[in-house]
């Protein structure tokens, strides 16, 4: 057993971290926030400058080859500062896919642009009413000469404006099982609605009506491809935990300092008592977090078994509650202060909340260990 | 024992539906339903016709012009407005600064502003926090100082709500800076667009202006607009606080977000069923109903004790706690109920002119923005953190 960075992984972090801090202030954030992408371009060249962008592709594809712990590292520096950008859908979870389901020449055509940063991945799989049950589908694809025909619409898809490729999930007209196919967002019939998150990324609804897909554009297999997403879902979650963790993180300095520094009644608020005990167990709740983001980042890319779904669903199931936890105290903590636009805190727990709305919330992941749960 | 209402009470709360149904205007219960934004104008509609009742000034004595009604029918008269979905009064006119002028005003004030209160013509904001008093509220520092007839008031007040919409801010200030905290404090009235008052909004996370700074820069206020006697204005702000915590509970108002809970998660599928028939999902409305269910009895105890007039005691405490503690799980669960769709920040949607169509279902947008909203309840009003040291003190003798 060890739990330390090796030496590598050390300067992975240093570098992420360096960068981040030095591009990221919150002030600069909002301002990325208001631009027309809702991110800074700027900083996603320099992240794929440092080589950050190839971290999780494969070494075949021009990527560093990164594994659960790499993406950790990365991922909780980008949480703690809040960052904007697509990361997590593009290079992680978009990736991924592509990695574990894709031919060879998919393979080879679309992961290098990936790693280097000048291709933009997104993953369109929840719809209305499919709630984070990623095979709930009522899109469909019929098949067409020399390819097949999308139709249906799409919610809530991370990145989905700025992305050169749209990953859509799609049953082929009656079938069961889910296929996952590549779509050019500027195809005919293709109608993109953005909108900025409540916690401060773009996404956009998808309207697909007859979009013609080639049949090289088909991810894997038709029908197959419900064991991949599940699978890349897990190594997605594993990182946005540790997105959570950096988040929370941040939320608890600012808290912490705050207690120290403000006054009332003629004395620091950290002197109460009660607010003492409040910080304990944000405390403890950051620590349980940081364990399961540890253990989900060391079995993320374990061969897919119960075992590895147990382990993933726990560590999204601790961390979700840990992150509204901490988001809730940290505001009440801070009284009327914590509730401003113009402090990085509420954007903190906004993020921290609102992270529990992709790929499951603490309810989806309980239900999904209770399912699993081994019974003696 | 025996827990229901007279028949004198059931007849009343009749008479306040069949009211709500004639004169509270759809597209009004509407918004407030989808938990839209209101404008000032949309609270004004509703105040003029409820003014056109007599049903504005709830807790003022008739002699005034208020209903004279009992606690338990101000509590019918609270729940079956929510439930209906109409707007929330805004209390710091006729709930607020009335009960103080009329208890410590002289003559004239009174005269002069419980009128203009009740016809509208005046929105009042109230000035109490600033920004290094907010839980220690005695250590306010805003500054009059007298000079002839005028105080010259120097200092500012933050978290005013509405004070964007208001003509009329009461204030506490700090008429004597050497006397003991408490002692040297007045409660002094203001208009608004008087030189030297500057207000500028604060946003708050949820995308919302709903609370403003409001700064005092020499700002020369007449002495007459002075409430009660000079240093004696804490004894005012005590009195408004206890008018301030009764109904906080606000368990008609949790009484209507469980019932837009339940819409949603009726609405909202999973796996192609509904998710209120998720078990999961369902047991967690359970439970929260439950507990209001409690939180409902206890504010009936309160009022069954405090009908022959008498204000409640620390219990009232207890209940804001609770109270605040139940909505907030509520608008949690609407929330959570949205699943991914809670996710996008539709601030056009939840604007009060907004006729579009909307980007998911109705209901979607507002939800999110809610919960976090909602955390002013344990913040404002006197912290839940404060409350419990008030239980404490009060009723625990710790
Ligand atoms: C949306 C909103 C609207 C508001 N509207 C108005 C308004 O219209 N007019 C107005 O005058 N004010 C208004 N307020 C201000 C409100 O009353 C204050 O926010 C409240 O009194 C808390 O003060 P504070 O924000 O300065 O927090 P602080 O007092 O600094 O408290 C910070 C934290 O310390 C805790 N704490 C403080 N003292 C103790 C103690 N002794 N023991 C244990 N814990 C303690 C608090 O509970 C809190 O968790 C509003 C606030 C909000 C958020």
């Amino acid at each position: 057993m060890d739990f330390d960075l090796n030496e590598e992984q050390q300067m992975l972090a240093d570098t992420v971290q360096r960068l981040v801090r030095n591009t990221y202030s919150f002030e600069q954030r909002e301002a990325f926030y208001q631009s027309p992408e809702g991110y800074s371009p700027e900083f996603w060249r320099q992240l794929s400058e440092l080589g950050m962008t190839s971290v999780p592709i494969g070494a075949d594809y021009e990527g560093f080859g990164g594994g659960g712990v790499e993406n950790m590292l990365v991922m909780q520096e980008l949480g703690r500062a809040l960052c904007l950008e697509p990361y997590l859908h593009s290079q992680i979870y978009g990736a991924g896919l592509v990695e574990q389901l894709g031919s060879a020449e998919q393979r080879q055509r679309i992961l290098p642009r990936v790693a280097s940063g000048e291709l933009q991945l997104s993953v369109a799989d929840e719809e209305a009413g499919s709630h984070y049950h990623p095979d709930s589908l009522a899109c469909t694809a019929m098949p067409c000469d020399r390819g097949w025909r999308l139709q249906g619409s799409k919610r809530v898809v991370i990145g989905g404006e700025t992305a050169g490729m749209i990953l859509v999930t799609a049953r082929i007209s009656d079938t069961d099982g889910v296929t996952v196919f590549l779509v050019d967002p500027a195809a005919d019939g293709v109608l993109v609605t953005g909108y900025p998150c409540i916690d401060g990324p773009r996404a956009c609804d998808l309207t697909l009506d007859g979009v013609y897909v080639e049949s090289d554009d088909l991810l894997g297999k038709p029908g197959k491809a419900r064991a991949a997403i599940a699978y890349q879902r897990g190594r997605a979650m594993a990182a946005q935990c540790a997105e959570a963790l950096g988040s929370m993180e941040e939320a608890f300095r600012l808290t912490l300092d705050y207690l120290k520094t403000r006054q009332q009644f003629g004395t620091p608020i950290g002197r109460f008592q009660s607010l003492q005990h409040r910080m304990a167990e944000m405390r403890g709740e950051l620590e349980l977090a940081r364990s399961m983001v540890i253990l989900a980042a060391c079995v993320a890319d374990d061969p897919d078994s119960d075992e590895r779904t147990r382990r993933l669903a726990a560590a999204k199931f601790v961390v979700a509650r840990a992150s509204q936890f901490i988001a809730e105290q940290s505001i009440q903590l801070h009284g009327g202060i914590g509730m401003t636009w113009e402090y990085s805190l509420a954007h903190h727990a906004k993020r921290l909340v609102m992270l529990t709305h992709q790929f499951g919330d603490d309810d989806y992941h309980q239900q999904t260990f209770a399912e699993l749960m081994s019974v003696a | 024992m025996n827990i229901h209402f007279t028949p004198d009470e059931q007849a009343f709360r009749e008479e306040v539906r069949a009211f709500l149904k004639q004169n509270l205007p759809a597209d009004l219960a509407e918004k407030v339903r989808l938990g839209r934004r209101l404008a000032k104008t949309d609270h004004q509609r509703w105040q003029a016709i409820l003014d056109a009742q007599g049903w504005y000034a709830v807790n003022w004595p008739v002699e005034y012009g208020g209903t004279g009604w009992s606690v338990v029918q101000k509590h019918i008269f609270d729940e079956e407005c929510s439930l209906a979905g109409a707007p929330r009064v805004v209390s710091f006119g006729v709930n607020m600064v009335a009960p103080v002028i009329m208890k410590f005003g002289n003559q004239v004030q009174k005269e002069y502003y419980l009128p203009r209160i009740l016809s509208g013509e005046d929105w009042w904001c109230q000035g109490y926090s600033e920004p290094g008093a907010g839980s220690d509220l005695a250590g306010l520092k805003t500054r009059a100082e007298k000079d002839g007839d005028h105080y010259v008031v120097n200092g500012q007040k933050t978290w005013t709500t509405l004070g964007q919409h208001a003509n009329k801010i009461f204030c506490l200030v700090r008429t004597d800076p050497a006397a003991k905290k408490q002692e040297g404090i007045s409660f002094l009235l203001m208009d608004m667009d008087s030189p030297g008052i500057t207000v500028r909004p604060i946003i708050t996370l949820d995308g919302e202006h709903e609370v403003n700074e409001v700064f005092f820069d020499n700002v020369r206020v007449p002495a007459e607009n002075l409430v009660g006697e000079e240093n004696k204005g804490w004894t005012c702000a005590k009195y408004l606080l206890t008018h301030e915590r009764t109904g906080q509970a606000g368990i008609g108002l949790s009484k209507a977000a469980l019932d837009q809970l339940k819409r949603i998660a009726s609405a909202e599928t999973v796996h192609g069923k509904p998710l209120i028939n998720d078990p999961m999902f369902r047991a967690r409305i359970a439970e929260v109903e439950m507990r209001l269910m409690a939180v409902e009895m206890s504010t009936l105890r309160i009022l069954a004790a405090t009908r022959g007039g008498g204000v409640p005691g620390a219990e009232s405490s207890l209940l804001k706690i609770q109270g605040s503690e139940i909505r907030q799980a509520i608008t949690n669960l609407m929330r959570k109920a949205l699943g991914p769709s809670a996710l996008p920040f539709l601030e056009q949607e939840l604007e009060p002119e907004f006729e579009g169509e909307p980007l998911h279902e109705d209901y979607s947008a507002a939800p999110a923005s809610q919960y976090f909203n909602m955390r002013k309840l344990s913040i404002y009003g006197g912290s839940n953190e404060i409350q419990k040291n008030i239980i404490a003190k009060m009723v625990l003798e710790l």
